[in-house]
């Protein structure tokens, strides 16, 4: 497993889902979410690598960082 | 010892289901080895598919139901009722005034539900046609709208038939020409992700669809209220659009019981995309749109995916071990308007080719929905 500085306050499992469902996971918890949360988004979806990043520059949240893990990415993700 | 399928659901799924078992397993029920209950909170069945045609006047809402005793094979037992509990540990279900239905074999059918008070103002300010009251009000909204701004928003993901909103504005761009109305109405489409539809082909279809016949198109659109009072639809991406008439396709959630019965956190039972057996409990199958599977919420999905559960539960029923499996398979046909449409097949993994919209396809899909109700007896 990599290693990352972030401490997720939110874990979302998409892996084994694909286009969009993992997009959509993640746009379902920032909807609850508060601004600040950092959620992780564990996707082994290849095309979330494009589409997440693209959504959170039109919706306006931070992508903090992509780290490869085995067989799957997470993705570390702050609300605004 | 009579071994009992349970079947909760007499959608789609489970009555090509019942209707199955009872020509598969026509011995074992004559012999009262095995018997078939089927479930449902009803006394009709509903054919869904039908409501796309309601708002423009061309199927009523009483056009989507029949008796379910009509279609269900006179083997299976058929109970209008409704489950309340699912325990998977001790086979039983609590049926809605407490009392206990035991099984040795279980399939859920149960269908997704609309939950539109998930989006505030959603339930005040717009309209649907994913349900026979939505698709009558929006009939006799439609009825009297000759201008103005029609704004047609997916609200969320997934949602049974991911074809039927792109199918809906093409229609009514259609309606409003052949009425002599489309320069007076705009029409717009939202979308969730950054294209118009979830399978890039069928999107770029839609999306050159749309600039054809003038249809605006809005991606990145997450629906997070509506103003009904000032008519304003907001995103979570921060836009706005002002409608003067919304038809909005409500959130769609699973079941409670699913999570209560431990078989899934979110409401759609989690199975193995092949098997269809639920990976949370022993003997239990999902199939049609409760399932979570990685393909459509479609009827198409729910009738193939009725033919491998029916195979299977066969096997079990006479100790065999059970080989059939569900590959994806998943037909949709899509209106490209009021007298013409495509159609895509694909399986898991593939990726589906739009054909040329033709009349001969709009006639198949009317007749194939004529012929629904041969489909749903298992005749076809
Ligand atoms: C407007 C619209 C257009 C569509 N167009 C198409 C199309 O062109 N092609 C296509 O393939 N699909 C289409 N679909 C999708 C299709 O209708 C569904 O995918 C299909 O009905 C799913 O079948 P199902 O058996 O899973 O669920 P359903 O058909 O929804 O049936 C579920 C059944 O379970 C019962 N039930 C639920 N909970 C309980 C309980 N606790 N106890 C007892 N009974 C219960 C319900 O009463 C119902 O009878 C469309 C859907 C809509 C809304």
């Amino acid at each position: 497993m990599s290693e990352t500085e972030y401490d997720p306050d939110v874990t979302i499992d998409a892996r084994g889902s694909t286009c969009p469902g993992p997009l959509m996971d993640l746009i379902g918890k920032v909807k609850e979410a508060d601004p600040g949360t950092v959620i992780e988004l564990q996707t082994s979806d290849s095309g979330s690598k494009g589409d997440v990043p693209e959504w959170l520059d039109e919706a306006g949240h931070d992508l903090l960082e992509v780290v490869e893990q085995d067989d799957y990415w997470s993705m570390y993700v702050e609300t605004n | 010892m009579t071994e009992t399928i349970a079947i909760v659901g007499g959608g789609t799924g489970g009555t090509v289901l019942a209707n199955r078992l009872a020509d598969e397993l026509k011995p074992e029920l004559e012999s009262g080895d095995v018997e078939v209950i089927l479930v449902s909170d009803g006394e009709d069945h509903v054919y869904k598919p039908t409501f796309l045609y309601v708002p423009f006047g061309k199927k009523t809402v009483d056009d989507a139901k029949r008796p379910l005793a009509d279609l269900v094979d006179r083997r299976i037992d058929i109970r209008n009722d409704r489950v309340e509990a699912i325990d998977t540990d001790d086979k039983r279900l609590t049926l809605r005034d407490g009392r206990p239905l035991r099984y040795d074999y279980l399939t859920l059918g149960l269908g997704a539900q609309l939950v539109p008070d998930e989006l505030d103002g959603l339930a005040e300010g717009g309209h649907h046609f994913y349900g026979p009251e939505g698709a009558q009000r929006l009939r006799d909204e439609l009825a009297d709208f000759t201008e103005g701004h029609l704004v047609l928003s997916v609200i969320g993901t997934p949602h049974m038939c991911p074809a039927a909103p792109v199918e809906f504005v093409l229609m009514a761009d259609a309606w409003f020409r052949e009425r002599g109305l489309r320069e007076d109405v705009e029409i717009t489409y939202t979308y969730p992700i950054q294209r118009a539809h979830a399978i890039q082909n069928i999107a770029d279809w839609a999306s050159a669809a749309f600039e054809e016949r003038d249809i605006n198109l809005e991606t990145f659109f997450n629906a997070d209220e509506v103003d009904p009072d000032e008519g304003v639809l907001h995103s979570m991406e921060g836009k706005e659009l002002d409608y003067d008439l919304l038809v909005g396709i409500p959130p769609h959630h699973g079941s409670d019981l699913v999570v209560d019965a431990g078989l899934s956190e979110d409401g759609w039972v989690d199975v193995d995309k092949h098997t269809l057996e639920a990976t949370e409990a022993e003997d239990v199958y999902a199939l049609g749109d409760i399932a979570d599977v990685p393909t459509s919420k479609a009827g198409s999905v729910a009738h193939y995916e009725a033919g491998v559960v029916a195979d299977r539960l066969a096997s079990h029923v006479r100790g065999e071990t059970p080989t059939a499996t569900y590959q994806g398979k998943t037909i949709c046909f899509i209106e490209a308007g009021m007298d013409e449409a495509t159609f895509v097949d694909f399986e898991y993994g593939t990726q589906p080719t739009v054909r040329k919209p033709s009349k001969p396809v709009h006639w198949a899909k009317l007749g194939y929905n004529e012929s629904y109700w041969l489909t749903a007896r298992g005749l076809l």
